[in-house]
């Protein structure tokens, strides 16, 4: 069986308060390493929602199971792209979804290794990417959910993670 | 002196880029540059051409970074090609199985051109 899902059973891990810093840190850390981009964190109430039409996602499973997704403006999302490729002028729009869905793989990947009981035992899908004009984020699992946003450029960038029961 | 020829594998293209310009801003003089999209590709293109370096993803759809370096192993034409896995994979089971089948090391994502630099150096002193 595989290890990351065999200790499912056996070790079940939740999230405890420390969470929400550990998963902006995760997110400031990627786009420090990788965009030379310093990103500060914006205070949002608790009734607002991320917005922005295009949501990369990876899921995760083993110890953890949830979603992680990244989600903000089509403009942002092209934004990112261009920083990432070292890209002066406009950037191929093939390669828009494919650089958001690799910020929330190595957010993902960042966070949960900065869970010591997470490292080993859960394992990352590879990334989806969601785009259009209108459409609502809905977790249908009644477990937590971690909301962290972030100023990049004057924008919001909204990272979650969903946590399933 | 002859530039070493690199295969990077990895199913985002936007990474494969990243790499290829993270290995120059090193300061790394590189030949050819090819990329694979997974472990499938990377085997189609060892088959058709010698390679000094390859580095890896772990986690791609098709065929994956660990089931790649199984089966490069048993090819000839694989035979003595340092790999080095570069991942998000914070597993270190993951890490330590591609270690086990070969793999010379390996580079977390998020890295900087200095890490790929301080992974990748040391293989390619070797081959001079």
């Amino acid at each position: 069986m595989n290890p990351a899902l065999d200790s499912k059973t056996q070790n079940s891990v939740r999230p405890d308060a420390t969470w929400e810093a550990m998963l902006e840190c995760a997110v400031k850390e990627v786009f420090q390493i990788m965009l030379q981009s310093e990103l500060t964190t914006i205070t949002k109430t608790a009734e607002e929602v991320s917005t922005g039409d295009t949501t990369a996602m990876v899921g995760l499973a083993g110890s953890l199971c949830g979603v992680m997704s990244i989600r903000c403006s089509s403009q942002t999302a092209e934004s990112v792209a261009g920083r990432m490729l070292g890209s002066v002028g406009a950037v191929n729009p093939s390669e828009v979804p494919d650089a958001l869905a690799e910020i929330c793989n190595m957010v993902a990947g960042n966070f949960k290794s900065k869970i010591t009981r997470l490292a080993d035992s859960c394992m990352l899908s590879v990334p989806t990417v969601i785009r259009g004009e209108d459409y609502e984020m809905v977790t249908i699992a009644d477990g937590d959910q971690i909301v962290v946003c972030v100023d990049y450029e004057h924008a919001p960038i909204w990272a979650t993670l969903a946590v399933h029961s | 002196m002859k530039r070493p020829r690199v295969l990077i594998v990895d199913d985002s293209s936007v990474m494969r880029k990243i790499i290829e310009r993270s290995l120059r801003q090193a300061g790394l003089d590189l030949g050819e540059v090819v990329e694979a999209g997974n472990g499938i590709e990377a085997l189609s293109a060892i088959r058709g051409g010698v390679f000094d370096l390859i580095l890896s993803d772990i986690n791609m759809p098709g065929m994956d970074g660990i089931e790649f370096l199984r089966q490069l192993v048993t090819l000839e034409e694989g035979k003595g090609i340092p790999v080095v896995m570069v991942t998000t994979e914070g597993s270190e089971t993951r890490v330590v199985e591609a270690l086990s089948i070969g793999a010379k090391g390996y580079i977390r994502k998020p890295f900087t051109p200095d890490q790929i630099k301080e992974r990748v150096s040391p293989l390619l002193e070797v081959m001079r």
